[in-house]
């Protein structure tokens, strides 16, 4: 049997919201032991709402979002307003390999638990900040949401339909970032394996969009020229859209890359005529008479729902998928089979579906994934057993509202 | 010069296109010393791809190729055929990490499946990315990154509607999908060398690239599947404006907290609109967000972008310009503090701006050590140098159309 790939390796998680909290949740699905740490003036505001659907939850422990991004951690309630609250986050810090943040700047060194402070104690320390701008320059101090790091940092420019408006992106943005996190931290950690040095590691969310589409740029650098929105549509590829389906809000993908593949398609279509016809024969006139293309495969694919055309198209070689809603996702086959979904009971919340991790690594605890932790549900594991503190002092500490 | 956090990490690339490859960018660019095999004669086809300076096309001048390519060395290899494949094995029991981007089976077909190559190298860690993964019913399905997108959900979520329409679905722009799956890749990748250089297993690593990307929108899929409710385009942007400006537009999200909507107001003069009962409440605020982003972007609209992000961000509001690449490249003060575009020459293509990363180590620089490789221009190097075929072996092998 293998080891987890991150056994033995503690982190502290300061994070909140979505993306911090995907990239120590990473973490702990990978085999760290997670402490995630939250207080009653603070509690992960995911733990008590959803914007998305305009929801609030009862209490802290009944939130499905919550629990989606932070399975496997260990909570801890701890009152950083106090001094005494500080004074047991640096003791932590000398058991700790790693921490994250992403705190408004700034408040991690007016707490007096910034890298600089925490260096001294823990040498090995990887310390990862996260913000919307990075921890340097004019606008290091700018408070930041998903939707902006897409528009600061370049997508939603180039996002969009050709005739529309740009796009705001949706909230993976945030846990694209997260991964990024993730990858860095990975990187400091494999360093330190060799120098046993830890490092302090600043991240902007806005530039970790950026560096996504880097590509993009060269066209600038070479021609001077801006890239903008095309929807669907490719530079050197057509057909290459997504058409409307029989039933509400349907749609398939159909991408061709050869003229072999757009003959495969016409005779899927039953229309032999459109693999002779002129106007669409090779790339660069499909590409001349897109609008028309288009609207022909439109006409055809409405007559079918997306799985009855991705099915005829598959035996026929041409690359096709549904564009699959959250609904269709659940219910896809391929995915079920290499256990995509994972099923988790909560004691508040019952059994919870979820998407599993992004990848399985050999022998993974796949089946011991536990669900996130209810609000101080592990205050007595980490002081006591981890910290060393009597029962006492921990209820004295929960009296004086510092475990709190 | 200061070491990097990689340094010492070899790599056998053995991938095309986009997503592979930065998966290998990514490590390359913090010092893993990254080997790309590349197929003789045309090479990765990404070199065609382009853009090209002048529109000239040039398989040594595609901003494609050069951006997703730097600080690697490229060799020209056939892995398919029997001498090819000798050499390759060679290869990987010099490599500690191989990512291949081959369809399922294939690398089997050509007797360099995992199995195989655990025989040469056992602690090797190798990286398979697919559109659909190694098993399951559809894993040998054909697709394009466009396919991906759309059937994997991201597809079903963009764009970010500003009201209800019935218009397609649409993938994000650009090849951004293709480097978020890259980027996964490359983090599956170090969590498991990071676990090989701590306990000496080797490792295969299933790619799925409709995984990577469905596992980015695990909270949409979760409120289905617990909360009932299918998000749509027009859900994810609520209580987020996208606002016209003079010049351009602007996001920014100031219906929420009272604070910023009371920030807000003041900047706005407490406007009349602003008083009636239902803009008042904050919950009711987000019920009526389409209608109060009418009312602010009546305002905006007599603003510069960068007047109402100044302003906006000083008052604590979250707020974005959305920025073109001439922006981002030349107006923006932050990425110009941070030396986010550095430049590095190279042989053909010349002097190029290009993106760096996200992240600042305190000990280990992210830098631009060398440009993207000329087709085959470190043959010598690795068969002579790392291989030890002496030049007339080499000659042969070209001959014979493997190098």
């Amino acid at each position: 049997m293998k080891q987890n790939a991150l056994e033995g390796l503690r982190v502290l998680d300061f994070t909140q919201i979505w993306s911090g909290p995907y990239c120590t949740m990473l973490m702990a699905l990978y085999g760290a032991e997670v402490i995630k740490i939250e207080s009653e003036k603070r509690p992960d505001r995911t733990r008590l709402f959803s914007v998305m659907l305009a929801r609030y939850y009862e209490g802290r422990d009944t939130s499905p979002l919550y629990n989606t991004l932070n399975l496997n951690k260990l909570g801890i309630t701890l009152n950083l307003t106090q001094r005494r609250g500080v004074d047991l986050v640096r003791e932590l810090v000398k058991v700790s390999d790693v921490v994250v943040e992403n705190f408004r700047p700034g408040v991690m060194a007016k707490l007096g638990i910034d890298y600089e402070s925490l260096r001294e104690i823990n040498p090995k320390l990887i310390y990862l900040s996260s913000s919307s701008r990075g921890g340097t320059g004019p606008e290091w101090d700018y408070a930041g949401l998903a939707f902006m790091f897409s528009a600061l940092g370049g997508l939603s420019y180039i996002t969009g339909y050709a005739d529309g408006l740009p796009s705001k992106t949706s909230g993976r943005t945030d846990l694209i970032v997260g991964m990024t996190a993730l990858f860095a931290i990975l990187s400091a950690l494999i360093h330190r394996t060799e120098t046993g040095r830890g490092q302090y590691i600043d991240l902007s969310s806005s530039e970790a969009i950026t560096a996504l589409m880097g590509d993009v740029f060269m066209e600038y650098a070479m021609n001077g020229r801006n890239q903008t929105r095309q929807g669907n549509r490719d530079a050197a590829m057509a057909p290459h859209n997504c058409y409307r389906c029989a039933g509400e809000d349907q749609w398939i993908s159909i991408a061709c890359a050869s003229d072999g593949e757009w003959r495969a398609l016409c005779e899927a279509m039953n229309r032999p005529d459109l693999a002779a016809d002129e106007r669409f024969s090779g790339v660069y006139a499909r590409k001349e008479n897109e609008v028309e293309l288009d609207r022909l495969i439109g006409e055809w694919t409405a007559t079918f729902t997306p799985t009855q055309a991705v099915e005829m198209l598959r035996k026929a070689g041409v690359a096709a998928a549904p564009s699959r809603s959250s609904r269709d996702l659940l219910a896809d086959d391929h995915l079920r089979q290499r256990g995509a979904f994972l099923e988790i009971d909560h004691p508040d919340m019952g059994r919870q579906t979820l998407v599993g991790a992004p990848w399985k690594l050999t022998d993974d605890q796949n089946g011991l994934i536990r669900h996130a932790p209810l609000f101080g549900q592990h205050n007595d594991y980490v002081f006591e057993q981890l910290l060393g503190l009597s029962p006492k002092q921990v209820e004295e500490l929960r009296r004086e509202e510092v475990i709190y | 010069m200061t070491p990097k956090a990689l340094e010492g990490v070899k790599v056998l690339e053995y991938a095309d296109f986009v997503t592979g490859p930065y998966c290998t960018k990514l490590l390359a660019d913090l010092g893993a010393a990254v080997i790309k095999i590349e197929i003789p004669g045309g090479g990765d086809p990404s070199r065609r791809r382009g853009p090209f300076p002048g529109d000239i096309p040039d398989r040594e001048r595609s901003g494609l190729f050069l951006y997703l390519n730097t600080n690697k060395r490229s060799i020209t290899l056939d892995p398919a055929v029997p001498m090819g494949r000798k050499i390759f094995t060679a290869l990987v029991e010099w490599a500690d990490i191989l990512v291949e981007d081959h369809a399922p089976g294939a690398m089997e077909a050509m007797g360099i499946s995992y199995d195989a190559l655990r025989g040469f190298n056992p602690k090797l860690v190798m990286t398979s990315i697919t559109p659909f993964g190694q098993t399951g019913p559809c894993s040998g399905d054909k697709a394009y990154g466009l396919n991906i997108s759309h059937g994997a959900g991201s597809g079903y979520l963009t764009p970010v509607a500003e009201a209800e329409d019935d218009r397609e679905p649409i993938k994000a722009g650009g090849f951004f999908d293709h480097c978020c799956s890259g980027l996964s890749a490359a983090t599956a990748t170090l969590l498991a060398f990071y676990r090989r250089k701590l306990s000496g297993d080797g490792e295969h690593i299933d790619i799925s690239e409709q995984e990577a990307s469905l596992a980015y929108d695990r909270v949409e899929v979760g409120i289905f599947a617990n909360e009932n409710f299918i998000v749509r385009r027009i859900h994810s942007g609520i209580g987020v404006a996208l606002a016209p400006c003079r010049d351009g537009h602007i996001v920014f999200a100031a219906t929420g907290n009272p604070l910023h909507w009371e920030s807000l107001m003041a900047m706005m003069d407490h406007p009349v609109w602003a008083k009636e009962e239902r803009f008042t409440d904050q919950a009711s605020r987000f019920k009526y967000a389409r209608e109060i982003n009418d009312h602010l972007s009546k305002w905006t609209v007599n603003h510069t972008t960068e007047d109402l992000y100044r302003r906006l961000a000083q008052a604590g509001i979250p707020v974005g310009i959305v920025r073109s690449q001439s922006d981002l490249v030349e107006k923006d003060a932050q990425l110009k503090h941070r030396e986010f575009f550095t430049g590095i020459d190279h042989p053909a293509a010349g002097e190029l701006t290009y993106a760096s990363a996200a992240y600042r180590f305190s000990e280990t620089p992210w830098r631009l050590d060398r440009p993207a490789p000329t087709l085959g221009q470190h043959n010598d190097e690795v068969y002579g140098g790392i291989l030890g075929y002496s030049r007339e072996q080499q000659v042969k092998l070209r001959q014979m159309g493997i190098l």
